[in-house]
């Protein structure tokens, strides 16, 4: 008896043993927290989203009305929004993705003097709540004559500016947050890429007589493109997404003809200020193929889906 | 040193890829949420009838303030009612956090509170579709006579009311009356737009101060320029009303005084920016034009103007028009997820339409409240913070106007028409100044 009770146990044992070593099952064990949470959380989500923008949601009256909320979406307002993320998404490119990459290099050359202090010190903005931290600008952009933005430019002799009711002043606020915020982000990133760059092939170059400008053009920047491709790809989906900054630089959500005004704005605005939820599901699908094919086309641009040979 | 830098930046990485990830969530506007247990072991034995049989009500609200009130008027309920105790359970949120969970909540059915704290311009919201909130009728019609009508009509839908409003927010002109004293303009003689606007030139000229401020990103100024002429936000059929004559009256009227000077854009766009406070604390304008619940931001934004200003009735177009309406205010509901309707709902009648409810709003939040006969009782004229600071009391200005205080139309396009007030509308109107016929048509095509 007892010995074919060991044997059952044994062989319990044994059944979870081959399950748990099979090559053919673990991976899909190990990776299945992942699968799990991707499902639940991004899969389902998306598809309810999906059903719900061809319906109006209200308690009690959920209801499928086909392309009307699609319908509704070719209005002067998201195209204005649309407009607005854009812009911000190439302008923050252009900015965020060759500024950081030269500090970086300056920051990893060892002729800079406190270069640790400038890289723990660039960082510290990405630290800082950005609602705090646009409360705050949005008081170095205020009106009137005693903002610092309107002393700084009185020292040039300017008037003061309504910095956030105009179109492109505003603009630069919005791009001003987003330098002084993500910089430092952005050297991190770059840094640990250069850190990868063996130095042997740095010195060869130099022993050949390159110049430093020429070893950046065609060393440096040539073995960062990994990580410049992941930028770009962040940086793309940060920009189109970007709300929260806006929203309080804006007073909550409000900018002046709608000239801060984001995609996310517009669905937040849709969706929870007026409580069109079917509405604003439209907006989010729109915007998740937007990026979608932004950054597909992106990462096909740079070859990432070939095949490495 | 290379490794650990490595590691460092590695760790670092890793969290900024964390952060990265929360760029799309929801914002905080301010603190994070926080969850009160006010009814506490401290507290219970203060009201010692909130014993082991109290029944808990779940209170949402985004106004820190209002839970001191509801505080108050929980330990007199128990006092009152021993065999009905109750022990409030308060979570104050954010102001669009807490209206946005509580849209989900009511939407998927599961997670609402049993009393909730609803801001008017959010609350057509959660009339659309079948309203997921009880109708307060079996409360409210027994006091309907004794508070001001129009301040439960705002929260209703086909003859239900579904919220309590704690004030009138009756619409007042908040005079600084130093500045006018020294353009020997006495404010007594401004009745209708025309005084108001030959005064505007008088202050002007003797003391190079704009008589008053516009708001471009806010209607709370605006407003009861509309409501004097009878005018209104929305038609009374509920549709967006942004065209009427009277939008184009008052808006050329108020840029006609902006090219004289006499009135200029709030700094910041509106009464509750920082900018405008101190600008107005320095003598910046010689009026504004806000509802009575702005008391509270002069006391505690504008100190320098303690003992200066004077609260007055608001200009008119013609004598005889109303000289005030109800702007703005909270309305508190009962949900259909109350776990006891009835006590809830008793509650809030006690809290909100009682006497001694609408005496311990003046007292505990400054509001005017809106049971009329509160408003010529004795406790209402004891000194407070706000008796101190202005020059003439509230009440004797909010009996004086007592029958003018019509009530706004609410409905389902209020949050839609505000939006397009608060960023375009008038922006356009005294930013940009244009063509005010042309300007509402416009705006008004866009809302359709």
């Amino acid at each position: 008896m007892m010995n074919s009770d060991t044997n059952k146990a044994a062989g319990k044992h044994k059944g979870l043993r081959d399950f748990l070593y099979s090559p053919t099952i673990a991976p899909y064990v190990f990776i299945s927290p992942f699968i799990i949470i991707f499902i639940v959380f991004f899969i389902y989500p998306v598809i309810s989203i999906g059903v719900m923008s061809f319906q109006t949601v209200l308690p009690g009256k959920i209801e499928f009305i086909g392309f009307e909320n699609y319908k509704n979406l070719l209005n002067p307002t998201f195209f204005k929004a649309i407009k607005n993320s854009v812009v911000y998404t190439i302008l923050t490119l252009a900015l965020l993705i060759p500024g950081p990459m030269i500090l970086a290099c300056l920051l990893n050359s060892k002729k800079m003097i406190g270069r640790n202090f400038f890289r723990s010190t660039l960082f510290i903005p990405a630290l800082t709540s950005v609602v705090v931290a646009g409360t705050v600008f949005r008081l170095i952009f205020g009106e009137l004559p005693g903002s610092l933005m309107n002393q700084l430019i009185g020292v040039f002799g300017f008037h003061p500016i309504k910095w956030l009711r105009i179109q492109e002043t505003s603009f630069a606020a919005l791009l001003f947050l987003a330098c002084w915020r993500w910089t430092g982000v952005n050297i991190l990133y770059f840094l640990s890429g250069l850190q990868n760059i063996p130095e042997e092939v740095n010195e060869s170059a130099s022993l050949d007589g390159a110049t430093a400008l020429q070893r950046f053009f065609h060393i440096t920047m040539p073995m960062l493109k990994p990580i410049t491709i992941y930028v770009l790809t962040i940086s793309i989906y940060g920009g189109m997404a970007m709300f929260t900054e806006s929203y309080i630089i804006f007073t909550n959500n409000k900018s002046p003809k709608d000239m801060g005004l984001t995609i996310i704005g517009y669905l937040y605005r849709q969706g929870w200020e007026q409580n069109n939820i079917g509405f604003g599901c439209a907006i989010g699908i729109v915007l998740l193929l937007f990026a979608l094919i932004l950054n597909f086309a992106q990462l096909n641009i740079f070859g990432l889906f070939k095949r490495e040979d | 040193m290379k490794k650990i830098a490595a590691k460092l930046a590695s760790v670092m990485l890793a969290g900024t890829m964390l952060a990265g990830c929360g760029g799309g969530q929801a914002p905080t506007t301010e603190a994070p949420a926080e969850t009160k247990e006010t009814a506490s072991e401290a507290k219970t034995e203060e009201a010692p009838a909130a014993s082991g049989d109290a029944k808990t009500l779940e209170l949402w609200t985004f106004q820190e303030i209002h839970t001191g009130f509801y505080e108050k008027m929980a330990g007199v309920w128990n006092e009152k009612n021993p065999d009905r105790q109750i022990k409030l359970n308060y979570t104050v949120l954010p102001y669009d956090d807490m209206h946005s969970k509580l849209l989900i909540a009511l939407q998927s059915g599961t997670g609402a509170p049993d009393i909730a704290d609803i801001e008017l311009g959010k609350f057509a919201n959660y009339l659309k579709g079948d309203p997921q909130l009880l109708p307060l009728n079996d409360i409210v019609d027994p006091e309907i006579d004794n508070i001001v009508k129009g301040r439960v009509q705002i929260y209703g839908k086909d003859d239900k009311y579904y919220g309590i409003c704690f004030h009138i927010g009756a619409s007042v002109t908040y005079y600084n009356k130093e500045i006018l004293d020294q353009a020997g303009v006495d404010p007594a003689t401004i009745v209708t737009w025309d005084d108001f606007r030959k005064a505007g030139k008088t202050v002007l000229e003797k003391t190079g101060v704009p008589m008053a401020t516009c708001e471009t990103a806010d209607p709370w100024s605006f407003w009861p320029m509309l409501s004097s002429q009878g005018g209104d936000l929305l038609k009374a059929d509920g549709s967006p009303n942004v065209d009427s004559p009277e939008f184009i009256k008052a808006m050329t009227l108020v840029q006609d005084m902006i090219k004289e000077g006499s009135i200029v854009v709030a700094p910041g766009g509106f009464h509750h920016a920082e900018e405008y406070y101190g600008f107005m604390n320095n003598g910046g304008a010689a009026s504004v034009s806000m509802p009575l619940w702005y008391m509270g931001r002069f006391t505690d934004y504008m100190p320098d103007l303690n003992q200066k200003m004077m609260i007055a009735p608001n200009p008119v177009w013609e004598k005889g028009q109303p000289r005030s309406v109800g702007l703005g205010g909270t309305g508190t509901a009962v949900t259909n997820q109350a776990k006891d309707p009835q006590l809830a709902k008793d509650f809030l009648a006690f809290a909100k339409l009682s006497k001694e409810g609408n005496i311990e709003i003046w007292k505990t939040l400054g509001f005017d409240p809106i049971r009329t006969e509160v408003w010529s009782d004795p406790a209402l004229k004891e000194p407070n913070k706000f008796t101190d600071f202005f020059l003439n009391s509230p009440f004797d200005v909010l009996n004086e106007i007592k029958e003018e205080i019509p009530a706004i139309t609410a409905g389902e396009n209020l949050p839609k028409v505000m939006d397009a007030l608060k960023t375009t509308t008038l922006f356009r109107a005294f930013e940009d100044l244009e063509d005010p016929a042309a300007l509402v048509a416009d705006e008004q095509s866009k809302l359709k």
